[in-house]
């Protein structure tokens, strides 16, 4: 089974944010950045079919050079050969995005596509979905259960208070969920092997964004709350507030 | 005249609070930008479009079928999509649920066109511009819309449903070619044995965490959303315990929440967890550590042991609401 997968290098989820000079991005300096938490379930989902059903994984990352460093991380998970396609910038506009990496997944024929989610930057949710379309390849998002037979496939995602089943044939894209499965570490011995695994670089064009980013901006702090006291003796206290003061009783 | 198309939802066959929502983001968009707002609903026959001119809608494109009960997103793709281009919108809204947040990105790669998820507030004046969160809630983006048209999808519980009365009739339209579509399937949709409320929907969560100690006592959890009629929500440390079930984690890697309430029980407040739900309206927060973060964003806080407390205020909760 060929089988690709998208990976994101996203600011770790610690970060506190701070805006840049520019009031239209984020001040990148000491942040630090890592592979998007939801690609790490879609490496690992690729890593798991490889296993079982033998093939190719490869790691597909869009971004600038300093992406290196986040594809040799899906290599050191035991990716077999990397792809970036190289950009000085990353627009807020998914369909640029996936116009590019559909662009780049299409010549490669892969029996499955696999992306995360979200990205924990954008927050977009679309990147996945959007390049099934353009590829024309049935797929299902925010997977949390996926099993292969041959060509025929089932996955479940989970919808509110609920979990929608639906079949499909490969080719086909998937977007991870967390759930899916537990990611694995990088051994050391991965991270080694990882230094040597091909690394493709290309440049690409973007095309034109339909969006333009008028500001950044923190959003409002809460505002500092009240502790109404110790114990079980507040919560009197705390109802009469909740009932009289919140009124959300 | 262009308008705005709102795509609403519907589950077994009753429309979600959120289509009255899209309804309303639609018409204060079709305000500033000019049109009329038409609804698209798609689902099994015997759907009816009550209720929803007086949300708001100008006309309710109706699509109802046997086959669409599920959401199949090929199909519900194609549909919309066509009726997109026929009818020549200005934009696409619906809402970023699970169905909106598959659905919209389809569309928007059929049109050609931008899309913004998840925004929280929209004008019409010059061009479409929108708020939405970014970098987990951290941050917001201010978007401006440069090109016609545009899929948006908006954040449940961001838009208050307005009162507006249109004339909402319904107007029946073909299913568009399933030949055209994919091998994907939704075959079946396994609800859970004990119903349970969404934490992405009801308007008041109350959630639990590693203070709890063990998954036993979510006990305690359970009876007082019960006394709230609240859902019940996690951290992402009891989740991975494997105490409570994925659906129910709260925060960056789990779901986002905006309730009118939400308590967090033995839970520290980790940046996190917080970015899934510092845009609750109201937060209480029971932790027996005075410096645990989640008192910097609670309303209101008591410090002390949950065993003692949470059950008292259970207590007094249902004295309350039972008046
Ligand atoms: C990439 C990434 C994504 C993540 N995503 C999420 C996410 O989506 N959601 C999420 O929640 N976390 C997430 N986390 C984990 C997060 O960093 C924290 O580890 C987690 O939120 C801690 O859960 P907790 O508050 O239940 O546990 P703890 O931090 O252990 O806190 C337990 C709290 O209970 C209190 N307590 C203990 N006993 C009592 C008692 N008897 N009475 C009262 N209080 C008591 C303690 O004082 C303490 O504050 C993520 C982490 C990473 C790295
Ligand atoms: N620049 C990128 N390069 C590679 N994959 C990406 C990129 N942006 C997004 N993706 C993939 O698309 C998913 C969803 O991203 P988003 O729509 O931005 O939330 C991510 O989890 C990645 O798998």
């Amino acid at each position: 089974m060929k089988i690709a997968v998208c990976i994101k290098r996203v600011p770790d989820s610690e970060t506190r944010i701070k805006i840049g000079a520019d009031g239209k991005s984020i001040d990148e300096s000491g942040v630090k950045f890592v592979l998007n938490p939801f690609d790490e379930y879609a490496v690992e989902e690729a890593l798991k079919l490889k296993e079982q059903a033998g093939g190719e994984v490869v790691a597909v990352c869009l971004g600038t050079d300093a992406s290196q460093e986040t594809i040799r991380t899906a290599l050191a998970m035991g990716a077999d050969r990397g792809v970036l396609l190289k950009s000085d910038s990353i627009s807020v506009d998914p369909l640029v995005t996936s116009r590019a990496l559909a662009a780049e997944l299409e010549q490669g024929s892969y029996d499955l596509v696999l992306f995360g989610k979200l990205a924990i930057d954008d927050y977009g949710q679309a990147v996945g979905t959007m390049v099934a379309e353009l590829l024309g390849l049935p797929s299902v998002s925010a997977v949390t259960r996926l099993e292969i037979t041959d060509k025929s496939a089932t996955a479940e995602r989970e919808i509110e208070g609920a979990v929608e089943v639906v079949e499909f044939t490969l080719p086909a894209v998937i977007t991870a969920e967390k759930g899916l499965n537990e990611p694995r570490y990088p051994a050391l011995r991965g991270i080694m092997l990882a230094k040597k695994k091909p690394l493709d670089i290309k440049d690409v064009e973007m095309g034109e964004s339909g969006v333009d980013v008028l500001g950044l901006s923190l959003p409002a702090e809460r505002k500092a709350g009240r502790i109404v006291g110790e114990g079980p003796d507040a919560v009197p206290a705390l109802v009469d507030a909740l009932q009289n003061e919140a009124k959300v009783l | 005249m262009p308008g705005i198309l709102a795509v609403l939802e519907q589950r077994n066959g009753t429309i979600k609070r959120v289509s009255h929502e899209v309804l309303a983001a639609a018409r204060s968009l079709a305000d500033d930008l000019g049109g009329e707002v038409h609804g698209l609903l798609i689902g099994p026959q015997g759907l009816t479009n009550a209720g929803l001119g007086e949300s708001g809608a100008d006309k309710v494109l109706a699509c109802f079928s046997a086959d669409l009960e599920l959401y199949q997103a090929d199909r519900y793709a194609l549909i919309t999509a066509e009726q997109a281009t026929a009818g020549g919108y200005s934009a696409v809204v619906l809402g970023a649920t699970a169905f909106g947040k598959d659905l919209g990105p389809r569309i928007a790669a059929r049109l050609g066109c931008p899309l913004a998820s998840d925004v929280t507030s929209i004008t019409g004046g010059e061009g479409i511009v929108v708020t939405r969160p970014v970098y987990s809630g951290k941050a917001t983006y201010k978007l401006k819309i440069t090109t016609e048209p545009s899929v948006i999808s908006i954040r449940p519980n961001a838009f208050a449903p307005v009162a507006a009365s249109r004339s909402g009739s319904m107007e029946e339209i073909s299913a568009g070619d399933s030949a055209k579509t994919s091998s994907a399937r939704t075959v079946k949709v396994k609800e859970p044995e004990h119903a349970a409320l969404d934490v992405a929907e009801a308007s008041a969560v109350v959630s639990g965490g590693r203070g709890m100690k063990e998954p036993e006592h979510f006990r305690l959890i359970e009876d007082l959303a019960g006394a709230l009629g609240a859902a019940v929500g996690a951290s992402r440390a009891v989740v991975d315990a494997g105490w409570r079930p994925h659906s129910e984690q709260v925060g960056q890697t789990g779901k986002t929440v905006s309730p009118n309430l939400y308590v967090a029980v033995g839970i520290s407040g980790a940046i996190q967890h917080l970015a899934g739900m510092r845009t609750a309206k109201v937060v209480v927060a029971i932790n027996k550590d005075p410096d645990a973060p989640i008192f910097k964003v609670a309303d209101y806080g008591i410090v002390g042991d949950l065993f003692e407390i949470v059950p008292k205020l259970t207590d007094e909760i249902r004295k309350v609401r039972e008046g």
